[in-house]
């Protein structure tokens, strides 16, 4: 009732004031009936009824709703304010807008990859089963896997804890024929997974337990995007059938678009059923994640005590095959656990998730000092208002209705400046990718503005407009109003205690933007440490291939001599200077390690087998023995090169050659003698960080157990990109049935750098605004001390100061905050720096160069600022200021 | 103008009561509520014609009255107040209710007379 009246107030205000008129024209009427001449009858009706005024007032109060009205108020005032300056205003938006976007853009990122619930129902009930402590490495370890395919069946039927369960396995295969192959990401799913999890189809149908059965599978699902950019969104009845990991499949149904599949920031293509391969599943290959909905009424704790009960037997029936003991006893010691999996899985997660706080933290201290800013403009408004808050106090205006009124302005700046930043942020995330990400990689992640991004948001509006509103707010209301209106225009050196508030806003800036700095400076140079950093082994020049031959149908017994047929097809191509196979590509994350044995000393190393020109054309020199060559045939007596950390580990530093290593036996490679004839430096691994692992190379031709395919490392002089393009030719027109991939091996291993580029990039833009910011603060507050002081400066320059003096004075002012400010940021960034450490590359957290240089750089900075203040103050005519009184 | 005025927030219920009253009969426009209160409570309620018309905006606001437009017995255009069926209820509560207050005063005042 009330809420109707209040939008329709002005129209019963003139409602009342019609009947009013009606009543004095009745009265009127009725006095001139009693007798009155005409005009006293006016004059008595009016009496009669008293002050229409009061009385309208008192019916549209009645209308109202006190503290809506006064609110509403308050902002068109403030609005009125703004209007009047709008450079101020525009200033203090964009920056709000910009710092606010900033963070909600930072935070958009975290939310997809760490905070939001996967896009199935009820994801709170999803949980994983997985072994406590993970499987120290053994078998063969697939992204997401954490258990075996053996495994999970047994858990499928002994389970008591979930509802329903399900198994699922992502990996890249190939779709189409010999040089048309692409990669499509796969994902492999049990019978009841798309049930459990309640994804109704998009199109068509989902795949139920009917799917599972004999390899190949014969039935796929595609992905949203994937039937969308591949498929064109054909219509499914026509029949889509597609050659995908080497069988023919039916495309029978189309998933809906927000899902995704479990794995946050790897999406799915093509989903297809497991199948039961002929000659069984094998229990070394940790390729599955088993997930279930947990019944009613158990919680994550009761399902881990119900799966540790469970676990003896699951793990005594599923032994891997060919082990040694110690493994063994190992695998049947393993405990199963639930944990919580309402948000999926991610390896961005793991890889990115630090990373990401920590420029949440940037960007928020980033906007701390853009509010420190405005609280500092916010304050000379103020002071330049003084007099007019001094009136309406005089006039009787109480102190919570002036505070009210100008926080009013402050929240219209915050609210307008979060409107804007939120609008902003999904430009700042796509204009964040655009910056880090290598040319032509995308990231598949769904950022969207949701309820969790707009309340960030909205507390960043009202944190901020909390800081720099109520400084300035508090003080006007606090201030007398005799002192004000007195104070006002006249020119007195300026209490220290008057301007304590902007000093304290100018030291927290200071040092703020001095912990902002070392962060930049520390990740610059950790990301220029990473591309400057010899990994041992030439970069440039380098194309990585790989071929694949499973379609051509040769039998394993030709396989060997065909690979060396395709070598000599790619060293026989005009530009390539070197080339050599390789089963395990360096630098780009995979690893392929065996147990060995050296006397008594047992352990892991890294395996690689290659061909003979392996070491020169990846620059690696042989400093012991010597390298492979054509006489190391898988006839020939088992030979390897070892690194020299393995020599460290294995022999003690004691001089390898003639020495001999022995492999622990595993399915397909049982345990071998190799006689180690040469000896390499250390070399990265698998990564341009971490330490160089114990590492033996073999030669090619006595792989145990080869497949259809190899690595290829080619040495060219002309750009990988035409080189590559020129070799895939060269075997399509001759082996049209061969898979046949090249890449930039370089920008490849600097793709791998994506988080190192990230950070620097950001937080080194951060950084500058940062002390940009501080800069302007720094000099907005000078300039206002200076001006305070106008007359006291003119009097000094008037009894004979130097001018010079005069910017000295001014300028050690600016020094003493610089100074204080410094001496925090530098406590601060010792601090903060720990948060950084394991993101840096080869620098201390507490790196003692950066410290410094950052701290010249802000005084750098400083200096500039308050200068040009200083230097306005000494060319000050005395006479003029002086007259000014 | 004669006479002090009664704070009117404490007869306030009182006020409404009576236009209540006054509206039982029939519909009638604010000039004439405004006299026949005046007539019954001896100016004691009502100074100023005026401080009615608050009283009327607030009782409208709560359902009890309903108001329209229509033509005096003057021919002249005037707002009409009628008693809706929950103005009604009301009036017949806040009548016992005030009949009890009123019984239960005097007998404070003069309890010989019981």
């Amino acid at each position: 009732m009330r809420w109707r009246r209040f939008f329709k107030r002005r129209w019963w205000d003139e409602e009342r004031a019609r009947e009013i008129v009606a009543y004095l024209e009745n009265e009127t009427a009725d006095n001139i009936a009693r007798g009155m001449p005409p005009t006293e009858a006016a004059a008595a009706a009016r009496r009669k009824f008293g002050n229409p005024g009061l009385v309208r007032e008192e019916i549209y109060r009645m209308n109202t709703i006190g503290w809506l009205e006064s609110t509403w108020q308050d902002l068109r005032y403030g609005m009125r304010a703004l209007r009047l300056s709008p450079g101020f205003a525009a200033v203090a938006i964009v920056s709000l807008a910009l710092g606010i976007g900033a963070n909600t853009a930072i935070f958009q990122l975290l939310d997809a990859i760490r905070l939001r619930s996967l896009p199935v129902q009820n994801p709170q009930e999803l949980a994983e089963v997985k072994i406590a402590g993970g499987n120290h490495g053994m078998g063969l370890n697939q992204e997401y896997g954490e258990l075996t395919r053996p495994l999970w069946e047994l858990i499928r039927d002994k389970q008591q804890a979930f509802a329903g369960t399900f198994a699922w396995s992502a990996n890249q295969r190939y779709i189409g024929r010999g040089s048309q192959v692409r990669h499509f990401n796969q994902l492999l799913v049990s019978g009841d997974f798309f049930r459990v999890l309640g994804v109704r189809p998009f199109r068509g149908r989902l795949l139920g337990p009917r799917d599972e059965g004999a390899c190949p599978a014969s039935s796929a699902v595609a992905s949203y995007a994937y039937w969308q950019s591949e498929l064109g969104g054909r219509d499914l009845a026509s029949g889509i059938k597609l050659f995908a990991d080497n069988a023919l499949v039916d495309v029978v149904g189309v998933t809906p678009p927000e899902f995704f599949g479990m794995a946050v920031g790897d999406s799915f293509d093509l989903a297809l059923p497991f199948c039961q391969p002929k000659d069984g599943l094998r229990r070394d290959i940790f390729e599955v994640s088993v997930m279930g909905r947990l019944k009613p009424g158990w919680t994550i704790e009761r399902a881990s005590a119900a799966m540790a009960v469970l676990s003896p037997g699951v793990f005594e029936a599923t032994v891997p095959p060919e082990r040694d003991p110690r493994t063994d006893r190992m695998y049947k010691h393993f405990r199963l656990a639930v944990y919580p999996a309402s948000t999926g899985v991610s390896d961005a997660r793991q890889t990115y998730g630090k990373s990401l706080w920590l420029l949440l933290a940037i960007t928020g201290l980033v906007l701390l000092i853009a509010c420190a800013n405005l609280a500092n403009l916010m304050l000379a408004r103020a002071s330049a208002r003084g007099r007019e808050i001094a009136v309406r106090l005089a006039l009787g205006a109480s102190r919570g209705r002036l505070l009210r009124q100008l926080l009013a302005e402050s929240g219209l700046l915050a609210g307008i400046g979060c409107a804007l930043g939120i609008a902003l942020s999904q430009t700042l995330c796509r204009v964040l990718f655009w910056l880090i990400l290598p040319e032509g990689e995308t990231v598949d992640l769904r950022i969207v503005t949701d309820w969790r991004v707009l309340l960030y948001a909205g507390a960043a509006a009202v944190f901020c407009s909390a800081v720099f509103g109520a400084l300035p707010a508090l003080r006007a209301s606090n201030s007398s109003p005799v002192t004000a209106m007195k104070a006002a225009g006249r020119g007195m050196t300026a209490s220290r205690q008057r301007f304590s508030v902007e000093r304290a806003v100018v030291v927290t800036q200071i040092s703020v933007s001095l912990v902002l700095l070392v962060a930049a400076l520390l990740f610059v140079r950790s990301f220029r440490n990473l591309l400057t950093f010899d990994p041992g082994m030439r970069e440039s020049g380098i194309t990585t291939g790989f071929l694949g031959f499973w379609q051509s149908n040769l039998p394993p017994a030709r396989w060997l001599e065909f690979k060396r047929e395709l070598l000599d097809e790619v060293r026989a191509t005009p530009g390539v200077l070197n080339a050599a196979t390789t089963t395990n590509a360096p630098l780009l994350g995979s690893s392929w390690g065996h147990g060995v044995r050296l006397g008594s000393v047992e352990g892991d190393s890294k395996f690689t087998w290659v061909s003979p020109g392996y070491f020169d054309t990846m620059g690696i020199p042989v400093v012991r023995g010597r390298g492979f060559n054509l006489d190391d045939t898988a006839a020939a007596a088992r030979v390897a090169v070892v690194n020299q950390t393995f020599v460290r580990r294995f022999l003690g530093g004691a001089d390898p050659i003639g020495h001999t290593l022995r492999t622990i036996q595993e399915p397909n490679y049982p345990s071998t003698v190799y006689e180690i004839v040469g000896v390499i430096p250390d070399t990265q691994y698998n990564d341009l960080r971490g330490k160089t692992p114990p590492m033996a190379f073999a030669p090619a031709s006595q792989l145990p157990a080869p497949g259809p395919w190899t690595g290829l490392m080619i040495l060219s002089n002309a750009p990988s990109a035409a080189m590559g393009a020129t070799i895939k030719r060269r075997l399509a027109a001759r082996y049209p049935d061969v898979i046949v991939e090249l890449s930039d091996f370089q920008k490849d291993v600097r793709s791998g750098l994506l988080q190192e580029r990230m950070m620097a990039t950001v937080s080194g833009f951060f950084g500058l605004l940062a002390a940009v910011l501080a800069m302007v603060g720094l000099y907005g507050v000078i300039s206002f001390l200076v001006t305070r002081r106008r007359n006291e400066i003119g009097i000094r320059l008037a009894l004979g100061a130097e001018r010079g003096q005069v910017v000295a004075m001014v300028m050690r002012e600016a020094g003493r905050l610089l100074l204080v400010g410094v001496v925090t940021g530098a406590a601060l960034s010792l601090l903060a720096g720990r948060g950084a450490r394991s993101l840096l590359f080869g620098l201390k957290p507490y790196d003692p160069l950066t410290l410094v240089a950052a701290a010249l750089l802000l005084a750098l900075i400083a200096a500039t600022a308050s200068f040009l203040p200083a230097w306005r103050a000494s060319k000050l005519d005395p006479m003029a200021a002086l007259r000014e009184e | 103008m004669g006479k002090k005025p009664i704070q009117t927030d404490i007869l306030q219920g009182t006020l409404d009561m009576l236009i209540l009253q006054t509206l039982a009969p029939g519909a009638a426009h604010g000039h004439t509520i405004a006299y026949a209160i005046e007539r019954r409570s001896e100016e004691v309620l009502l100074v100023e014609h005026g401080s009615l018309y608050p009283a009327l905006h607030r009782l409208e606001d709560r359902g009890w009255i309903a108001s329209f437009w229509g033509t005096s017995e003057n021919n002249r255009k005037a707002r009409y107040y009628r008693l809706t069926a929950a103005g009604r209820k009301q009036l017949s509560a806040e009548m016992s209710r005030w009949e009890r207050v009123v019984r239960a005063v005097n007998q404070v005042l003069r309890p010989a007379e019981e």
